[in-house]
């Protein structure tokens, strides 16, 4: 007989002393819990149907648009819910994408349009660029815009790609994910009033102050399970009146942007989620920041040879990135697991890809023994200390083995 | 005074960060003023010879071919 497998079973007594990578996805948040169970009951409907339960389904669905609107400060009207993070990216740099081909040419055919994407990008909004530059029979003209050693935007070089094609789509995030520098979004928005904006917002909401956010964008994308809430919750934004077009084909669903069976439960989780994330998110930004700068401080004193990247102040309040020299960054992040340290690392090694960061590259810092640390908002001031000495450990123990 | 030739390190084949590792120990027997040309196909060499130079204070030269393959130019600064 044939013990039954729990799915979801775990390891017990886990020694772990930190989970240090909320960026790449964050726990489910308990307000998401509870209201998923709820809704999983009473929202399974079919939401475009008419009996009672249909009705219902449409109810919370519109309930959940609403919550995430008031939470982002946008209309209703604006907010798609869609399968992923990634999806919303794609839906909206394409949708950007057609709209603007189709000003550039006759009327009834698509012309192609100049993209420009900011160097430090999502992988999904340079795949979304270059999948359409590929196989679009109107295909759009990529440029890329680089960044300074901070990782934030070259201003000069963006003028210049601008100015010379005045119609043209910008992909500029408001946050990197790996190194938390923060994008002047808003202030190239102004500047450049014929450019439609298209801004991921991933990185940052829910991190820092909705009012926060750049706002001057024609679409937008961000991801339930950076917030707190499940999985397969992208939700894509499209100002009223943006030039926007679906790259994808249609469906007769509610929201003409989004396409397949809409996920009501997990769209409500996420609101759930980030309504009460936002309740505590200006002191949790506050006392994240202060420890992530604690923690450059300690970085700095006692590792040798390693460099801080991306900007100690204008950035993300939960995100710290750093490089160590001589160091295999997988080896940095298997020692660091084995002492209770979840992070990530950009280095080239620890990559299913097996090449370095774009980020760092586009960056020009160093690349290998790579580390991207991101704290969730009950990280303390003793788990931080003791990451930094495991980390000056780790350093050390792996310098040694190659004689450095 | 700069010695009269480039000491060439070969890293090719070597993945990253051996080829910076490599560098490091052999910039003992380098004068100041002197070369070295490290030849590496790690596509992270590219942007990680560059970045040990701005950390220990080095100059980057810049990058280069040998024989067809990627190569950088380090010199000694102090």
């Amino acid at each position: 007989m044939h013990a039954r497998r729990d799915p979801v079973a775990h390891e017990q007594g886990s020694a772990y002393s930190a989970h240090l990578d909320v960026a790449s996805a964050a726990s489910l948040h308990p307000a998401a819990e509870e209201t998923l169970r709820a809704a999983y009951a009473a929202g399974y409907a079919d939401p475009r149907r008419l009996h009672h339960d249909g009705r219902r389904a449409r109810l919370l669905l519109d309930n959940a648009r609403e919550a995430i609107a008031d939470a982002l400060g946008v209309s209703p009207g604006e907010v798609s819910f869609v399968p992923s993070g990634t999806h919303a990216v794609h839906l909206g740099l394409l949708g950007l994408a057609r709209g603007q081909g189709a000003l550039r040419s006759a009327p009834g055919t698509d012309g192609g349009a100049h993209l420009v994407l900011g160097a430090v990008e999502h992988s999904a909004v340079r795949y979304a660029a270059e999948w359409a530059a590929q196989t679009w029979r109107a295909a759009p003209t990529v440029s890329v815009a680089p960044v300074d050693q901070r990782g934030r935007i070259d201003r000069v070089a963006l003028e210049a790609l601008l100015t010379q094609q005045p119609g043209s789509v910008l992909a500029l995030q408001a946050a990197n994910p790996e190194v938390g520098t923060l994008q002047p979004v808003d202030e190239v928005a102004q500047a450049y009033p014929e450019t439609a904006v298209f801004c991921d917002l991933a990185a940052a909401v829910g991190q820092v102050r909705s009012s926060q956010l750049p706002r001057l964008w024609s679409a937008a994308a961000a991801s339930a399970h950076k917030w707190g809430g499940p999985a397969g919750v992208g939700v894509l934004l499209v100002r009223k009146g943006a030039r926007w077009r679906s790259p994808m084909p249609a469906d007769d669903r509610i929201d003409p942007r989004s396409i397949g069976f809409e996920n009501i439960p997990a769209a409500l989780g996420a609101a759930a989620a980030l309504q009460a994330v936002l309740r505590e998110v200006g002191e949790a930004a506050t006392r994240r920041h202060d420890l992530i700068d604690r923690l450059r401080q300690s970085l700095s004193a006692t590792v040798p040879d390693i460099e801080l990247v991306g900007d100690p102040v204008d950035r993300l309040p939960h995100v710290l990135t750093f490089s160590c020299l001589y160091v295999d960054g997988e080896a940095l992040v298997l020692e660091l697991d084995r002492r209770g340290f979840a992070v990530s690392s950009g280095s080239a090694c620890a990559a299913q890809t097996h090449s370095p960061s774009h980020v760092l590259e586009a960056m020009g810092v160093l690349t290998h023994g790579n580390v991207r640390v991101s704290v969730s908002t009950d990280a303390t001031a003793a788990q931080l200390d003791a990451f930094a000495e495991a980390v000056a450990e780790s350093v050390a123990a792996l310098r040694a083995e190659v004689g450095l | 005074m700069t010695s009269a030739e480039p000491v060439i390190l070969d890293c090719t084949g070597l993945r990253c960060p051996l080829p910076v590792i490599t560098l490091a120990k052999r910039w003992g027997e380098i004068p100041t003023g002197g070369e070295v040309i490290v030849v590496a196909d790690d596509p992270a060499a590219a942007t990680d010879v560059a970045a040990w130079c701005r950390m220990r204070g080095e100059e980057f030269l810049g990058a280069l071919e040998m024989a067809g393959r990627p190569a950088y130019r380090v010199r000694r600064a102090s």
